[in-house]
């Protein structure tokens, strides 16, 4: 089975379309899912009360977040390396959804902080390394839309993408290298994790339901690219009409 | 090729003395906006010094930056630049050097007497100024891939600003933090270290990054 003849956007395009309900009805019932297990069955932490439970939200996006910048990065680059569009196509994609996800965590990271911490907005270093991740989305989002050409604005996006993917392993790092308000990491991939089994549940069903999300919405944001690049192609014109 | 890149950028900046002035009269200005805005009060203003001189020199090295490469792309220059046998690594090189030279250099320059302006005592201003020659390095390095990214493009500077002024932040951190360390009294070394260790690697990678950006940008 050749998969090859997927690169081409005018392949893909349908592909994309039959992929997209599969994942947009798991990540509904997921999100139910997760959210439901985290407001009601986990139990009550000992020391924040309920107010705790807003992790299930700010971690999951926090993830994403950063998941999203790397795979953004790397689209870029293949397209860069390769020259191939349908991959820059899904790099700009990606962009707006990372940039959604970063920006949640901030702002669910900032209603957290009031009650536990006293402040919306403390400057240690993964809150500020966060900012920088947004401020960075925002960079790559403005410089595509800011060049015509849309193979020079893949290029150039793709270059300012993997410089910045340097400060995601700074986020994921920083709780070890700096003493901050964030704690130390509680999950671990090889290893037991110190937090209550419902509550790493409820966390890892919700980013279940943000990944399967991410891929619907990604796809469609990547079907409306695809239609408003290759336009002038004559496959598509029935898809117009 | 490097000494003659940089000689030449030297040249023709010396030909267009003011645009340098500008950017250290930019820098001036600003510095002196913010204990008009704030108040007078010494103690209020020597805590604040770092972070306003910092950011004041990240605005006016990022304000500099489209001067780098506009001129050599207005006439063909940049052009004929790409097409030598030579590494574009090197000339990319040799004329963020020049840049340094002439813009960052009066910064580092002037910064003592701007920092009489906050009332930093005579220890600390050693350490403003070695702490912008360390970190000056690196806003040039980077703010050239900035740079080139946006060559040509509408956007003007605020685009550039958005790209940069990110990737400035960690030189922005160390920066200001030694000079904020030195006025406490703690040891400004691990601030400056790491500046160090952010002008070497920028140093290396940016103008490979630049250079990309350049054939990116000129095709």
């Amino acid at each position: 089975m050749n998969l090859y003849k997927y690169a081409s956007p005018a392949n893909f395009y349908p592909l994309a379309g039959k992929m997209i309900p599969w994942f947009a009805i798991p990540s509904a019932i997921l999100f139910a899912a997760g959210l439901y297990v985290g407001f009601f069955i986990a139990p009550t932490d000992f020391q924040q009360g309920d107010a705790y439970r807003i992790i299930f939200i700010h971690v999951p996006s926090a993830w994403m977040g950063m998941f999203l910048y790397v795979l953004m990065a790397i689209y870029a680059g293949i397209g860069w390396a390769f020259n191939a569009r349908l991959a820059s196509m899904m790099a700009s994609a990606i962009a707006i959804t990372g940039a959604m996800f970063t920006l949640l965590s901030l702002v669910t990271g900032a209603l957290w902080g009031k009650p536990t911490w006293g402040t919306y907005w403390a400057w240690d270093a993964r809150m500020t390394s966060t900012l920088i991740l947004l401020f960075l989305y925002i960079g790559f989002i403005s410089l595509q839309s800011a060049i015509d050409d849309t193979r020079r604005a893949d290029r150039a996006g793709a270059v300012l993408a993997l410089v910045g993917v340097i400060n995601v392993p700074i986020i994921y790092f920083s709780v070890q290298w700096w003493n901050t308000l964030h704690q130390g990491a509680s999950i671990r991939i090889l290893g037991k994790p110190t937090i209550a089994a419902p509550m790493l549940a409820a966390m890892l069903i919700v980013l279940a339901a943000c990944w399967f999300y991410s891929v619907a919405v990604v796809l469609i944001r990547l079907r409306c690219i695809i239609l408003e690049r290759e336009q002038n192609a004559s496959r598509f014109a029935e898809v117009n009409a | 090729m490097l000494r003659w890149i940089v000689w030449r950028d030297l040249t023709l900046a010396w030909r267009r003395r003011a645009d340098i002035l500008s950017t250290v009269f930019f820098f001036i200005i600003v510095v002196s906006l913010f204990p008009l805005g704030i108040g007078p009060e010494t103690q209020l203003l020597r805590s604040i010094a770092p972070g306003v001189i910092w950011v004041a020199a990240l605005l006016a090295s990022m304000l500099s930056l489209n001067r780098l490469f506009a001129n050599d792309l207005q006439d063909g220059t940049l052009e004929q630049l790409l097409l030598t046998p030579q590494p574009l690594f090197l000339v990319v090189l040799g004329k963020v050097l020049a840049h340094w030279i002439v813009s960052e250099i009066p910064l580092v320059l002037i910064a003592p007497l701007v920092g009489l302006q906050f009332d930093i005592p005579g220890e600390t201003l050693l350490i403003l100024v070695v702490s912008l020659l360390v970190g000056t390095p690196v806003l040039s390095l980077i703010g050239s891939v900035g740079a080139a990214l946006t060559l040509g493009l509408r956007g003007g500077g605020v685009l550039i600003s958005i790209l940069v002024l990110p990737l400035y932040i960690p030189a922005l951190i160390f920066g200001a933090g030694a000079v904020e360390a030195s006025i406490i009294g703690a040891s400004p070394a691990p601030h400056l270290y790491l500046l160090g260790a952010f002008a070497i690697v920028s140093l290396i990678f940016s103008p490979w990054a630049t250079a990309a950006a350049l054939r990116i940008s000129l095709e």
